[in-house]
C-alpha cells in the first residue's frame, strides 16, 4: 500500500498557503471544542497526521445521521476533512453498488488492516435473532459488524440508535436491536449520541483521531467529554430564568414570549449531554431550546421511552405540581439531583432491557381485534 | 408563487420586546482581564465566542459594546477571515469564513497584532522560490541585463 501523504502535503498540494493551513487549524480547534490556543498543536499534529481509512457501516437507521453529517460541510472548511479521510466505503454516499461495493469494502479492509476506522450508524439485530430482519448484500448486520470490527483501529458508533439502540429498540423492539457497545468488547468504541448528532460533533470526533490518532477522553456512555461533558440544562442561555423560578407554562403564554425556561413544557436540559448549546445547528443558526422548544432529550439512552416529550421531567420520577414548583426554586441543585435520578432510571432500564421476538408480537397482534 | 402568499400575517407587538440574557457583560470582564495580561505581561488571549451560550442577541450586544477601532483587514485563504479592531486598541474580532461566506469561526484575540496576519516562514521561503522564478524567466525577455547597457 502506498504510503497516505499528510493532511498539510495534501494542502499544499492544493495551494493552500501556511497561512490557510493555520486557519484550518484554528477553526478545528473550534471544531474539536477545544481551546484556540491549542491551534499550534493542532498544526503540529496534522503535519505529522497521515490520511486514515475509514469504513462507514449503516444498518437500522433512517440516514438521518449521513443527511446531518453532508449537511454540515458541503462544501466548507470541514469538507477538507473528509477529503483528506479516505471514506473507503459508504453505502449512500459511494458511487459504486452490488458486488463492487461490497468488494471495495473487503479491499479497504484488508489493505488497511488494523489501522481503519469503523464508523457505524444504525443499530443491528442482537446475535440471537432472526439476521433477515437487516441485511446488506445477504449478510447479516451482525456478521458485517463483527468482519469491521475485527480488523479496526477503533469503532465510532454514530447516533443514538448505533450508540444506545435509539427508535429500533424502542418498545417493543420488535427486532430485538442492541448497540453497537452491545456487541464490541475487544476495540475502543466511542459513542457519538443524538438523533441526529451534530454534524460538527461528527467531524470534531474524526479530527480528534486525525490529530491525536487516540480515542478522546470518555464518559461513562463512553461519549467525547469535550462535546458530552456539561448538560443542557448548565450551558442553556434560559438557565438564569430556571434558577428564578420562572417558566413557559404553555408555548404561547408571556413567559414562552419572554424566553423563559421550558422545564414545565417538558424540557430534558437537565438530564441530557449534548453540545446544542454553544454549538447549535445549521451553521451556528439556533438551536431547539433557541426557537421555543423543549430538548426531547435525544443523545440519552432510551429517549424514546423515557415518558412523553412534554411531561416534565421530574412528573414520572418524584411527584407533580407543587414538587415541580418546589425544584424549579431550588435552582441548581435540584436540577442535578433530578439528572442524576433521570440517569439512573435509564441506566436500570438499559439494563433490564429485553427484546422482544416476532412470534411473541403476532401472537399479542393475534389477540386484537 | 403559491396560494400562501395571499395569507395575511399580523405580527403584534405586545411591547415585551427582545429579552436581555445578560451574557456580553461577563465576556467583557474576561477580555479586560486578557488585556491587563497583555499590557502587564505581552501574553495574548483568545477567546472563542462559539463555545459561549450565548441567547439570541448576544453576541450582536458584544459585538456592538466592543465597537470599531482604526484598523481593518481581509485575508483570503480558505474563503475570507475579516479582522478588525475594536474601539479598545489590543482587542481584535477574527472572523473566520469559509468560501461560501458561512462562519466557522469567531474569535476575540487579544494581542498587538493577530496571528493569521503574520506572513509564515513556510510562505516566505515559496515566496522567495517563486520570486527567484519570476526573475530567471522575466530577465532575459523584458528587461536588459547589466551587460547589455
Amino acid at each position: 500500500m502506498a504510503e497516505r501523504k499528510t493532511l498539510n502535503e495534501s494542502l499544499r498540494e492544493r495551494g493552500v498557503s501556511r497561512r490557510g493551513f493555520l486557519k484550518f487549524c484554528t477553526v478545528t480547534a473550534s471544531l474539536m471544542a477545544l481551546p484556540p490556543s491549542m491551534a499550534p498543536a493542532i498544526a503540529a499534529a496534522l503535519e505529522r497526521a497521515r490520511r486514515p481509512s475509514v469504513i462507514w457501516l449503516s444498518f437500522q437507521e433512517c440516514t438521518g445521521c449521513t443527511e446531518s453529517l453532508t449537511r454540515s460541510f458541503s462544501p466548507t472548511v470541514e469538507d477538507l476533512i473528509l477529503d483528506v479521510i479516505s471514506l473507503d466505503y459508504h453505502h449512500t454516499l459511494q458511487a459504486a453498488a452490488g458486488h463492487q461495493a461490497e468488494a471495495a469494502r473487503e479491499q479497504a479492509m484488508k489493505d488497511n488492516h488494523g489501522e481503519y476506522i469503523l464508523i457505524v450508524d444504525g443499530s443491528l439485530p442482537g446475535p440471537d435473532m432472526n439476521p433477515g430482519y437487516s441485511t446488506i448484500a445477504g449478510i447479516s448486520n451482525y456478521q458485517m459488524l463483527m468482519e469491521g470490527v475485527a480488523g479496526a483501529k477503533a469503532v465510532v458508533a454514530v447516533g443514538t440508535c448505533a450508540a444506545f439502540g435509539g427508535l429500533p429498540a424502542a418498545g417493543p423492539n420488535p427486532t430485538g436491536a442492541v448497540a453497537v457497545m452491545d456487541l464490541v468488547k475487544d476495540k475502543p468504541v466511542i459513542n457519538v449520541s443524538g438523533c441526529p448528532p451534530i454534524p460538527e460533533v461528527i467531524t470534531g470526533v474524526l479530527a480528534h483521531y486525525l490529530v491525536f490518532g487516540t480515542p478522546p477522553e470518555l464518559d461513562e456512555y463512553n461519549r467525547p467529554k469535550v462535546f458530552f461533558g456539561q448538560s443542557i440544562h448548565d450551558r442553556c442561555y434560559r438557565r438564569p430564568f430556571y434558577d428564578k423560578g420562572l417558566f413557559a407554562e404553555t408555548f404561547d403564554d408571556e413567559g414562552a414570549r419572554k424566553g423563559w425556561c421550558l422545564y414545565r413544557l417538558g424540557c430534558k436540559g437537565p438530564s441530557t449531554y449534548n453540545a446544542c448549546a454553544t454549538m447549535r445547528w445549521n451553521s451556528g443558526t439556533s438551536w431547539p431550546v433557541e426557537s421555543g422548544h423543549p430538548c426531547l432529550g435525544c443523545s440519552e439512552p432510551r429517549f424514546w421511552d423515557a415518558g412523553g416529550f412534554y411531561e416534565p421531567l421530574s412528573t414520572p420520577l418524584i411527584a407533580e405540581g407543587p414538587t415541580v414548583a418546589v425544584a424549579g426554586f431550588a435552582g441548581a441543585v435540584a436540577g442535578g439531583a433530578l439528572a442524576a435520578m433521570a440517569k439512573k432510571a435509564t441506566a436500570a432500564a438499559v439494563a433490564q432491557r429485553q427484546p422482544v421476538k416476532v412470534e411473541e408480537l403476532e401472537q399479542s397482534l393475534e389477540g386484537q381485534p | 408563487m403559491s396560494g400562501l402568499s395571499k395569507i395575511g400575517v399580523i405580527v403584534e407587538d405586545d411591547g415585551i420586546g427582545p429579552a436581555e440574557w445578560g451574557n456580553a457583560l461577563p465576556i467583557l470582564h474576561q477580555v479586560r482581564h486578557a488585556l491587563r495580561k497583555l499590557r502587564e505581561t505581552g501574553e495574548p488571549t483568545l477567546i472563542d465566542l462559539r463555545a459561549m451560550p450565548f441567547g439570541p442577541g448576544d453576541e450582536e450586544r458584544l459585538v456592538g459594546l466592543l465597537g470599531r477601532g482604526e484598523v481593518e483587514a481581509r485575508v483570503e485563504a480558505l474563503g475570507p477571515t475579516r479582522i478588525w479592531e475594536t474601539a479598545y486598541p489590543g482587542v481584535w474580532l477574527v472572523d473566520h469564513r469559509n468560501a461560501q461566506d458561512e462562519r466557522r469561526a469567531l474569535h476575540i484575540e487579544v494581542s498587538t497584532i493577530p496571528a493569521i496576519l503574520r506572513s509564515q516562514d513556510e510562505d516566505i521561503a515559496d515566496a522567495l522560490i517563486r520570486l527567484d522564478a519570476c526573475i530567471a524567466s522575466d530577465s532575459g525577455a523584458a528587461y536588459p541585463s547589466p551587460t547589455d547597457v
